[in-house]
């Protein structure tokens, strides 16, 4: 029957077409994947080599054969990257936690209590989520300045404390919490901050170690205020550090030393990444934008 | 078109916990469906009919077996090669186009010498939106409509391609119960005018009985019987198909086959001449009570319900499943019972017997008591 | 309910304060700023109020400079990294083995350090006397001879800022169109199968529509973060980017404030607020648009 043939035909291109489109869906996955990674390979590959090999090869080699620790020692001692690691750590872990606390009672405020005015001041509030950041900074390093509080820890954290857009998350995560848990909680006579801290926050866990999560990541990578407030390399931040290795560090050009360096303040957050994939990918994608 | 299915069989990886093997949802599924019949495939949630439906449109393919639109074997065909119409369950209107738009949609994938222009592509989708009675809503958005209507446009939109199949993937579950009524007749009656061979799905045994010409009921991926409605209502294969055909549902018994007789507690209610002795499943339909003659089942009256020319009886019995009985008597004519205890009599027809381990039909020939002396 | 009043501000009061010192003061600060002529950061005076640090930044050819390249940069790398991110996340969506491990290398850009990483590919870009660079043995490859990414041309300059900004910012974009992609009910996809309806066809007739509110929304973010790029560029070229003819509207702004060629607050504001008009404008535009083209 020619029904049959014509069958047998349709059925063998649909199947070959299938085989070609997966290849060539694979492949440019796979090239982007590895245009991705390369830079993290070169960097990793390039502290490896010996200052003498890498400034030998004319020809960059895509391996090496007597790979070597001492740039990561170089990076050490011969620039202050330690000290940068730690003024970064007590900073994203200062500035985390104030947060924390600070978005955590105003969420609390707007979702659980009622007062006058709660409406206006929350259409305020998201009202302040567009003003970019570049417009304020301005008057904010004049204050800060004028304050004394150059390169000191108080200046570098405290107009990062406050963040609108933590508030309006956590006050829908807070608002979904029903109120019948509430009012329970008060017959048995349990103080706001106590149902606070024993029931809503347990609750909100998930939403609460994202947030915290998106703001380790931002004052990790931080750059443009602690630029500005510091210049005085005792509380560079990493991000100022390797600029200031970069312009000033090793000498002249060592690069593998360089990129020893930035493994070491990459790290850090990679690892924090493979950890909480899942959560970071989620909570950015409830509307982390860089920067 | 006919459809023939073939030793018809589909396994799933099982998900979740790595317990070894495979759920099989589909298990060596032989039936034929005859040309421009109406279909239903009946039976109780994760039975195995939206998997079957998915076989017979290609979206899924099956481990094992043949699938034959006529005589053309259509197992490996993608979907696109099979010429089927389907209905989703929850219609998959595209909600950015337009009724017009969405019903057009299939008419332009089609290639070569069956490309139509664009007048015809209208006129074709104003004749089946015409058929489907919608005609006056083609420039209207998909969430502009009502359930009722979203499904009109869900069943012009398969039908617009002039199918050899139509599959209905739970056409009615998403309607309230008043539109349920209405759509099942306007199924039915696009079927009839079209006479193309349609597949139903549904949990709902009302709605398949009422409009199917032919049902299949399933559980656990294996038919359990198919026929017509009437024949299945009236001849069940098992207790399974017994107990899930009927509103209200059949009555369940445990009783004793004893000298010939069929015993409901110590009550002898019918001759059984052919069956061995032992203990057996009895099923009663509702309207299978009678309050006259030599009654011989005894019941505590627990209450009546009328419902205008019918009665519903509820009795206590402790050999009825439950512990109650519900029988239906026609209220004209018959004194209602007001005594603590009623008697009923049986209509045979409305008897059936199941082995009690596998709740296989017993065949068999069901005499009233009256008859035998 | 009864009110709660002292309470709930109580435990405002925290976020207040910071956002009043830190956002609202601010805010209304810079434009007076912006509009006090002649500020002396050092005895706090000014002469007069009027229009004129405007017009000075307008005509600074460094602003101007920095103008150029902030446009060039977002014309070229929105379409470009929505495009592309619209073309991995449809790939992506359309396998099943290794999608999770393509999913966390894709985004991993986001993690990382901007200023650590550009390092990375400014070595990996640059022609020195030792080395002429890894990209450029490439383009040796191809018989291309080489070019200074770094100090070089101003097209090649150009190039590779934009291409580390796409690199930086397709993380997000990916994550968010994959997350769009799978949200689409997968019956659409059957329905229009059983239709026999071509791939291409899918993707433009169905796909693209129902996605299409997230497209624009990573278009308008996109916008708003291109214009306010700056760390890419210091990254790639080093602090002093009015010397590299790089610098950007927000490099410019923190220029003027502080640096070498600092202590111009005023100067700073009226830059900055030209930027928020720019983006707010080109914002307005884009929903005005997206209004016509998203479908629901």
């Amino acid at each position: 029957m020619e029904t049959h043939i014509n069958y047998q035909k349709l059925e063998k291109s649909t199947k070959t077409h299938r085989i070609l489109r997966n290849i060539f869906v694979y492949t440019m996955l796979a090239l982007w994947a590895l245009m991705v990674l390369f830079p993290f390979y070169w960097m990793v590959l390039t502290s490896l080599k010996s200052y003498g090999t890498y400034n030998a090869e004319y020809i960059p080699k895509f391996f090496t054969l007597s790979p070597t620790l001492q740039n990561y020692a170089d990076a050490f001692t011969a620039v202050p990257l330690g000290r940068y690691l730690v003024n970064t750590l007590l900073f994203t872990v200062v500035t985390t936690a104030l947060m924390l606390v600070v978005t955590t009672l105003a969420a609390f405020a707007f979702a659980r209590l009622e007062f006058r005015g709660k409406n206006l001041v929350f259409t305020l509030f998201l009202a302040l989520m567009m003003i970019p950041n570049e417009l304020v900074v301005i008057t904010n390093f004049v204050t800060i300045t004028d304050a004394g509080l150059r390169n000191s820890f108080t200046g570098l954290i405290l107009p990062s404390v406050t963040s609108v857009f933590y508030i309006y998350l956590l006050r829908e995560n807070f608002a979904q919490i029903p109120d019948t848990l509430y009012y329970a909680a008060k017959v048995d006579g349990t103080s706001d901050l106590r149902y606070l801290r024993r029931v809503m926050l347990p609750i909100c866990r998930p939403t609460l170690i994202t947030v915290a999560i998106l703001k380790i990541i931002e004052c990790w990578n931080s750059y443009v205020w602690p630029r500005l407030i510091t210049d005085n390399p005792d509380y560079y931040l990493v991000s100022n550090g390797i600029q200031e290795i970069r312009e000033n560090g090793f000498g002249r050009e060592n690069i593998p030393a360089m990129m020893a360096a930035v493994v070491v303040i990459s790290l850090p957050l990679i690892l924090l990444f493979l950890v909480f994939r899942k959560k970071i990918m989620a909570g950015v994608s409830r509307g982390g934008i860089k920067g | 078109m006919k459809i023939v299915l073939q030793h018809l069989t589909k396994r799933f990886p099982s998900r979740g916990k790595k317990s070894h093997g495979e759920v099989t949802a589909v298990s060596d599924f032989n039936f034929e469906i005859p040309d421009g019949k109406l279909v239903g495939l009946l039976g109780p949630s994760g039975c195995g009919k939206s998997t079957t439906l998915n076989l017979i449109c290609g979206l899924l393919s099956p481990t094992e077996g043949k699938i034959f639109f006529g005589s053309d074997d259509v197992t490996k065909l993608a979907p696109e090669n099979r010429g089927v119409g389907l209905v989703f369950q929850n219609y998959a209107l595209y909600p950015h186009l337009t009724v017009l738009k969405n019903i057009i949609f299939p008419l332009e994938n089609l290639k070569g010498t069956a490309k139509l222009s664009k007048e015809e592509m209208r006129e074709r989708a104003y004749q089946v939106a015409k058929l489907v009675q919608i005609e006056e809503l083609m420039d209207r958005k998909p969430k502009e409509l009502s359930g009722g209507q979203q499904q009109r446009v869900a069943i012009a939109r398969a039908l617009v391609k002039m199918p050899r199949v139509l599959l209905l993937d739970e056409p009615l579950s998403n309607l309230d119960a008043r539109l349920r009524l209405q759509t099942r007749e306007e199924i039915r009656r696009i079927q009839q005018e079209t006479q193309i061979t349609t597949i139903f799905v549904t949990h709902d045994q009302d709605e398949a009985m009422s409009i199917s010409d032919l049902i299949v009921v399933m559980k656990d991926g294996i038919i359990q019987q198919i026929g017509a409605p009437q024949e299945v209502y009236d001849n069940p294969a098992n207790l399974f198909v017994a107990k899930f055909l009927g509103t209200p549902p059949i009555n369940i018994f445990l009783g004793t086959i004893r000298n010939n007789r069929l015993y409901i507690g110590e009550d002898a209610v019918l001759v059984v001449p052919d069956v061995p002795e032992g203990e057996v499943v009895v099923g009663i339909r509702p309207e299978g009570f009678l309050l006259t003659g030599n009654a011989s089942l005894s019941c505590a009256l627990k209450r009546l319900e009328v419902m205008g020319r019918d009665v519903s009886v509820v009795c206590a019995n402790a050999a009825c499943e439950g512990g109650t009985l519900r029988a239906i008597i026609n209220a004209e004519g018959t004194p209602l019972p007001n005594t603590e205890t009623v008697r009923f009599s049986l209509k045979p027809q409305k008897v059936f017997l199941f082995r009690k381990e596998t709740g296989e039909r017993i065949e068999c020939n069901l005499v009233p008591l009256t008859e035998v002396k | 309910m009864e009110k709660q009043n002292r309470k709930a501000w109580l435990y405002l009061l925290p976020a207040l304060l910071f956002l009043l010192v830190f956002m609202v003061y601010p805010l209304v600060d810079v434009l007076i700023y912006s509009f006090e002529e002649g500020y002396n950061s050092a005895s706090q005076t000014f002469f007069g109020v009027g229009s004129y640090n405007y017009s000075y930044v307008l005509h600074d050819p460094y602003f101007l400079q920095a103008l150029k390249n902030t446009f060039l940069l977002v014309v070229i790398t929105v379409p470009v990294s929505t495009g592309l991110a619209l073309f991995i996340s449809v790939g992506l969506s359309s396998i099943k083995p290794l999608r999770n491990l393509f999913q966390t290398i894709y985004f991993l850009p986001y993690v990382t350090n901007t200023l650590a990483v550009g390092l990375v590919f400014m070595i990996l870009f640059k022609k020195t006397a030792y080395s002429d660079g890894l990209v450029n043995l490439f383009l040796h490859w191809f018989g291309s001879p080489s070019v200074d990414f770094i100090e070089g041309s101003y097209g090649a300059k150009m190039f590779v800022l934009c291409f580390y900004t796409i690199w930086v910012v397709l993380p997000f974009k990916i994550l968010v169109l994959t997350g769009a992609l799978a949200s689409v009910n997968q019956d659409y996809y059957n329905a229009a199968r059983v239709d026999g309806t071509r791939r291409g066809r899918i993707f433009y007739r169905i796909t693209l529509p129902m996605i299409s509110p997230m497209i624009f929304y990573l278009i308008i973010t996109g916008f708003i973060g291109a214009f306010k790029a700056y760390s890419d560029a210091v990254a790639l070229f080093g602090t002093n980017l009015n010397a590299a003819g790089m610098n950007t509207i927000v490099g410019y702004v923190y220029d003027m404030l502080y640096g070498d060629s600092g202590g111009y607050p005023s100067y700073a504001s009226a830059a900055a607020i030209i930027l928020f008009v720019i983006v707010l404008t080109i914002t307005c535009i884009n929903l005005l648009v997206s209004k016509k083209h998203v479908h629901y």
